[in-house]
């Protein structure tokens, strides 16, 4: 229980919890917060904020699995999110979230094998008459084709497949694109 | 605005703008405009989404043009030519005094009470927002009103509530005063759940100032000295931009104790939503902002009696607070001089879907469909024909064009089977499978449904199995009745909101597209040629070039073909993504639906 977080870890909590534990009814918060800093909340770490905070894991559990933002497992090194609002269906979202699948290798929602990006779908950015709408890596970008996100994601993944640093893609690198 | 006697640009920087490319913009401006008498400035929505980046310029002499689709690459010209030779670069711009456009009719036929600032102010500087009457409405109801009459007047302003089920604000007010206790709660809800609606969004980035006063002017009205808004967490700037004006509104006295030195106390907290489109529901969100799952609950009690932390509490739409200043500041009888008789006032509709000008707009209740879409919106981008359009997000309905001639206003949407809804109008043209429609909300609904209560939990699942067995092709005979009978009865048993209109996109799209659902269960055809189990991609051998770049691009390798010869697509391995077609300089990818002559040949 708990006992495969860090302590560094285990300090960034508490500070969380501190901060909004005052609040009446902070669970959510602390969730977001949490999710905020580390990108994920781990049923770890769900043991150690009830510990910390008296709510019942279950409770905590409960919370992370009903609402649709909390992840518990980490992202890819990219984050991607497709729109699949009402605009953004008729705009052709599906091609793009096919595109990126594609592109990464996945089935649906989730990370890819490399751990290098991680597609999710989202209800509406609210930016509906500029769809198809996608975030990467909180950028949002509008009007999006199957083309363009392909691009994004190849530009993304540079520096992957020869094993150097992004900005240093070796000379005749296949992704160098 | 008055005139100024120096020149200001203005960029719109609401989050569609930004997407759009608007912070690029401001930042060639900072640069082009560095050394000269002009203040840079930006704002929020400026209404015309479809022309977005947008910048506004007022000139020394009080006239303002708009500019449209402003690249950073345009910006030196549009400083030297207007604003240093003072000669407006008429061609790009989509509307200004004295200049008739094509767009001219976009903002003219509007008309502007909640969105009166938006565009307009600087939605992060407090004192912009005073300048236009800020907190004005605020003062003049500490210090001449009673809270009794403060209710009285937007009584019988005839507001109702913008959040879809129009239930009239005055009332809901004064059930809250009414309740017994000091503690009482205010909450706005902005949790803008319904996929395909972004007025709320707007607003806050807009013009977060006005929907505080909202709030501070209820809370006055109903005796609550605290306030929640629940926002979505999709909305960051929105998020950010409601901090500041909180914050600047403490700062200045607006918010905090002792309000203007009236005695009276009132604070704001922001609660952020954690993606459930059933935490709009008002017993949800309550549950919510006390930090559990967004479960829904039995009422009664009624949030007016039992709300947060069992607390009396009233619950408005973010459009709704938006309202309250102008009708406090101007008078109940101004503000239902627009609208209808049981409709007052003027309504956002966030247009989307396949409308040429797609964007936020302002308009009296009553005006008819027909006039939103081709006057407003100027009809379809594909240039084609209107087939239909959906109200009220998921749980609302698909009007068809021929019904075009509906006023919008509560009862007349009710009576056709739709709902006014939140706002959100999405412009269907003839590509759209009403099917396919229907299955998307229910996907949407099925997923969103919180499980407390069976009829909408597996109702929902079953509906949705029903649709996708028939975009499948393999509908049967009898579907369409079973569809009706499982959506009455879902509608009756459903313990919410979300589950009582689960069925709505469904019922409509059968009782005005019936003739589609037929197709798909008799004729195995899609006639949208939307769904995919029911259509073909093939390529016109007579028109195609042999370019190879389909072939490129397809993602399963289907097609192959020998270079300046015409391809040749394996129906096998064809997962139709309908990708070749988006790629095809030479449109010479055909999708045929049914089991047309060419299939075999070619497959
Ligand atoms: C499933 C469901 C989702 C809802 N989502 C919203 C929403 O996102 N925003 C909103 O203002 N009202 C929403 N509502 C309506 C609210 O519950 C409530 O009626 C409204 O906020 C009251 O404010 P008003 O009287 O100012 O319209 C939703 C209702 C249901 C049943
Ligand atoms: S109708 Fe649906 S969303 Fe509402 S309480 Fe029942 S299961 Fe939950
Ligand atoms: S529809 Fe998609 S899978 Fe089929 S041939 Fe075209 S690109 Fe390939
Ligand atoms: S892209 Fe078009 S023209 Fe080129 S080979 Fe494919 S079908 Fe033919
Ligand atoms: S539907 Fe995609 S941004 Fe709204
Ligand atoms: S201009 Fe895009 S939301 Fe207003």
């Amino acid at each position: 229980m708990g006992e495969t977080i860090k302590d560094s870890d285990k300090a960034a909590l508490d500070e969380i919890v501190q901060k909004y534990n005052h609040d009446k009814g902070a669970a959510i918060m602390i969730l977001q917060q949490v999710q905020a800093s580390f990108g994920y909340v781990s049923e770890d770490m769900l043991d150690y904020i009830s510990k910390l905070t008296k709510v019942p894991a279950s409770d905590l559990y409960g919370i992370a699995t009903f609402y649709a933002q909390f992840r518990l497992e980490p992202v890819g090194d990219n984050f991607i999110q497709v729109c699949h609002g009402t605009a953004c269906h008729l705009a052709g979202a599906e091609q793009l979230s096919e595109a990126i699948q594609n592109e990464i290798g996945i089935k649906s929602e989730g990370t890819s094998e490399d751990g290098k990006f991680t597609l999710e779908h989202v209800a509406c950015l609210g930016c509906c008459s500029h769809g198809p709408v996608i975030t990467f890596n909180g950028e949002t970008y509008a009007k999006m084709t199957p083309e363009k996100v392909k691009k994004l994601v190849r530009q993304a993944g540079k520096s992957c497949q020869c094993g150097n640093a992004e900005g240093s893609v070796k000379e005749g690198c296949e992704a160098n694109v | 605005m008055s005139s100024t006697g120096r020149t200001i640009v203005n960029v719109g920087l609401a989050s569609c703008g930004i997407a759009a490319g608007a912070q690029k913009v401001y930042e060639a401006f900072k640069t082009a405009l560095d050394g000269f008498e002009v203040q840079l400035t930006f704002s929020g929505c400026m209404g015309m989404c479809y022309k977005e980046p947008l910048v506004e310029i007022r000139n020394p002499d009080g006239t303002r043009h708009i500019y449209g689709k402003v690249q950073p690459a345009q910006v030196a010209q549009i400083v030297e030519e207007h604003i240093q030779k003072g000669n407006p670069v008429l061609d790009w711009i989509v509307y200004g005094d004295g200049i008739k456009t094509p767009d001219s009719d976009y903002i003219e036929r509007q008309q502007r009470i909640i969105l009166k600032n938006c565009g307009v102010i600087n939605p992060e500087e407090i004192d912009s927002y005073l300048e236009v009457e800020g907190y004005q409405a605020l003062k003049k109801a500490l210090q001449s009103m009673t809270p009794e009459q403060v209710i009285d007047e937007i009584s019988r302003s005839g507001l109702r509530g913008r959040g879809g089920a129009g239930f009239p604000t005055g009332t809901k007010w004064s059930f809250a005063r009414k309740s017994p206790g000091k503690e009482k709660y205010v909450i706005c809800n902005a949790d803008e759940g319904d996929p395909g609606a972004f007025m709320d969004r707007s607003v806050l980035e807009s013009n977060p100032h006005g929907v505080l006063e909202g709030m501070l002017l209820a809370g006055y009205a109903m005796g609550a000295e605290n306030g929640y808004i629940y926002i979505r967490a999709e909305y960051p700037l929105a998020i950010k931009r409601l901090k500041i004006a909180i914050d600047q509104a403490t700062e200045k006295g607006y918010i905090g104790n002792n309000i203007l030195g009236s005695g009276f106390n009132f604070n704001i907290m922001i609660r952020e939503g954690a993606g459930a489109f059933v935490c709009g529901e008002e017993t949800a969100l309550i549950a919510s902002v006390e930090g559990k799952r967004g479960m829904p609950r039995i009422r009664p009690p009624f949030p007016a009696q039992s709300g947060v932390w069992g607390k009396p509490s009233s619950i408005n739409n973010v459009e709704t607070f938006a309202n309250v200043p102008w009708i406090i500041l101007n008078g109940a009888d101004s503000f239902n001089r627009f609208g209808t008789e049981s409709s007052k006032g003027t309504k956002v509709f966030a247009l989307a879907g396949g409308i040429a000008r797609g964007g936020l707009i302002e308009v009296p209740m009553g005006i008819t469909i027909n006039e939103i879409v081709h006057d407003i919106g100027g009809g379809l981008a594909s240039g084609g024909k209107l087939k239909a359009v959906q109200t009220g997000g998921p749980s609302g309905g698909c009007i068809p064009a021929a019904m075009g001639d509906t006023p919008v206003d509560y009862e007349s949407l009710k009576k056709i089977g739709a709902i006014m809804g939140s706002g959100g109008l999405l412009i269907m043209d003839e590509s759209v499978c009403m099917v396919d429609v229907a299955k998307f909300f229910l996907n949407f609904t099925k997923e969103e449904s919180c499980g407390k209560c069976t009829f909408c939990r597996v109702g929902t699942y079953q509906l949705l199995n029903i649709l996708e067995r028939i975009t499948r092709g393999e509908g049967r005979p009898g579907d369409i009745e079973l569809l009706e009978e499982m959506g009455e009865k879902i509608r009756a048993g459903a313990l919410c909101g979300l589950g009582q209109t689960v069925p709505n996109p469904v019922l409509t799209t059968i009782k005005y597209f019936r003739s589609e659902y037929e197709a798909h269960i008799n004729d195995k055809i899609c006639p949208a040629k939307k769904c995919k189990e029911l259509i073909t991609y093939l390529v016109k051998a007579d028109v195609c070039k042999g370019c190879g770049r389909c072939s490129k691009e397809c993602p399963t390798g289907a097609i192959s073909g020998e270079k300046k010869q015409a391809f040749v697509i394996d129906q096998e391995k064809c997962a139709r993504c309908g990708l070749c077609v988006s790629v095809c300089k030479f449109k010479s990818i055909q999708v045929i639906t049914g089991k047309g002559e060419g299939v075999t040949s070619n497959g």
